[in-house]
């Protein structure tokens, strides 16, 4: 799907949503935001731990409302604790 | 840069300072810093059995090499490296590990401790404790059990 977006998710949040990986098209979800959005729907869990997420997109930090481009990687990055 | 060696790495097999004081010895250089993050056997007053550390590893090693830069832009140092382990962890192993060389002492300790306390909060690494208490997310100060 040449408009699909690509969301890693880690730790934590790939434990409530159940998968590391989810794909979204852009249609739906034009950024970060939206994206968390469309994943809050399915798994109501999200909804608590968003204030406290960061994003990268094509791993680097990002802005939850930066625009999105087709084949865009997006990581919901939960508080890291390496070290 | 010219001249300033920089290494970073995500890995899965054991690592050392004294591995990277190797990577980073240098004719120039009066002074070696280096530092081992260990795993400590508790917790926030809960007993540890292990860990298990992921990554998000292409961009967690860019964020160590963007941390690498910046010493070396910041400090005089001859050479940098720096390695996180990732994947299950028991007690004492080492997790991360760092070096710098530099010309004096003073640089070396300044650059090493910027780098581990900056590492610690912007590279995309997690940990997963589990103890006789459970298994918990470690979330900055916060325990979060896990559901699964």
């Amino acid at each position: 799907m040449a408009s699909a977006i690509r969301v890693l998710l880690f730790a934590r949040l790939r434990e409530i949503c159940g998968a590391s990986t989810v794909e979204l098209s852009l249609d739906d979800a034009a950024t970060p935001a939206e994206c968390f959005d469309r994943l809050a729907a399915r798994h109501r869990a999200l909804a608590s731990v968003r204030d406290r997420v960061m994003v990268a997109v094509n791993s680097e930090y990002a802005g939850w409302a930066d625009r999105l481009s087709p084949g865009d990687e997006v990581a919901f990055i939960p508080p890291v604790s390496g070290g | 840069m010219t001249g300033r060696r920089l290494r970073v790495e995500v890995t899965d097999r054991a690592i050392s300072a004294s591995e990277l004081a190797d990577l980073v010895r240098d004719p120039r250089a009066g002074a070696i810093a280096t530092f081992e993050g260990t795993v400590r056997d508790h917790h926030a007053g809960k007993k540890v059995a292990f860990l298990e550390y992921e990554a998000y590893a292409p961009m967690a090693e860019s964020e160590l090499r963007k941390i690498g830069e910046r010493v070396i832009e910041r400090w005089p140092l001859e050479a940098v490296a720096i390695s996180h382990r990732i994947g299950r962890l028991e007690i004492g192993e080492v997790a991360v590990a760092l070096a710098v060389s530099a010309a004096h002492r003073a640089e070396a300790f300044d650059a090493l401790r910027w780098a581990i306390d900056t590492l610690k909060e912007t590279v995309p690494v997690w940990k997963r404790e589990t103890g006789p208490d459970g298994a918990f997310w470690i979330e900055g100060p916060e325990h979060v059990p896990v559901e699964e």
